[in-house]
């Protein structure tokens, strides 16, 4: 499960329109939190509570690549404020929102959480994944309409 | 000298769990071998068999990719920071 804010899903959609024809991509915030009222069993024991716009520096409508120093600063900042990177979203500007090959072969965290948001259609669609192991599985996605973190 | 070596979600339980270290060396390189003997689990995930620095990770010292330093022989300075971050990719 991936817990976000109300208004999260609105904004990254807003910022991937605004990053066509590429494809838009950024980082998910968040912290952990001990709350079994709300959690499932997995491990999906973090919130999310902030989201970096990072720079695509293939600037292609087909694949992105973090630009590692955007990456490197929304770390230094989400420690800073207690929090840590806990995934990564980015736009399929013309195919379905689900991971590629390309996006499983370089899931780069097994406990990161791959937020995809297709602008295939005329109403995007957000969805949300875990990638291990090569293995890929869809979770759902909780918005929050408050926190006590 | 000693430098604090920040490290991705995803080294982070090869290391104990701790976010950052701190690591005696004069050069990157020479930081990456002290962490990997002191915490083994991290040999390959950062330099490949070869001596490179794997395809998949990034190294800042500071603000700056040590790729366009002099990589793994980048000299360090009393207060520098070094961030490994794996890359983050994909697409169709």
């Amino acid at each position: 499960m991936l817990l976000l804010p109300p208004n999260f899903t609105k904004e990254i959609i807003a910022y991937c329109l605004d990053g066509l024809p590429n494809e838009a991509c950024g980082l998910l915030a968040g912290k952990q939190v001990d709350n079994k009222a709300i959690l499932e069993e997995d491990d999906s024991s973090e919130i999310t509570l902030h989201w970096y716009p990072t720079r695509n520096d293939a600037a292609s409508a087909k694949v992105y690549t973090v630009n590692p120093l955007d990456y490197m600063k929304a770390d230094r900042d989400a420690e800073s404020k207690g929090m840590q990177i806990i995934g990564v979203f980015h736009s399929h500007t013309h195919t379905d929102p689900y991971p590629s090959p390309t996006d499983v072969a370089q899931a780069p965290d097994p406990n990161w959480h791959y937020v995809l948001v297709s602008l295939k259609y005329e109403i995007a669609a957000v969805r949300s994944y875990r990638i291990k192991e090569g293995k890929i599985s869809e979770e759902i996605i909780v918005s929050q309409n408050s926190y006590n973190y | 000298m000693s430098v604090e070596v920040r490290l991705p979600t995803l080294l982070r339980p090869h290391v104990g769990g701790n976010s950052s270290l701190e690591v005696e060396g004069n050069t990157v390189g020479q930081v990456i071998d002290q962490m990997v003997s002191i915490y083994p689990d991290l040999e390959g995930q950062i330099i490949t068999p070869n001596g490179d620095l794997h395809k998949f990770i990034n190294i800042y010292l500071n603000d700056d990719d040590i790729r366009y330093l002099d990589k793994l022989d980048t000299k360090l300075n009393a207060g520098d920071t070094i961030s490994i971050l794996p890359a983050v990719a994909g697409g169709l």
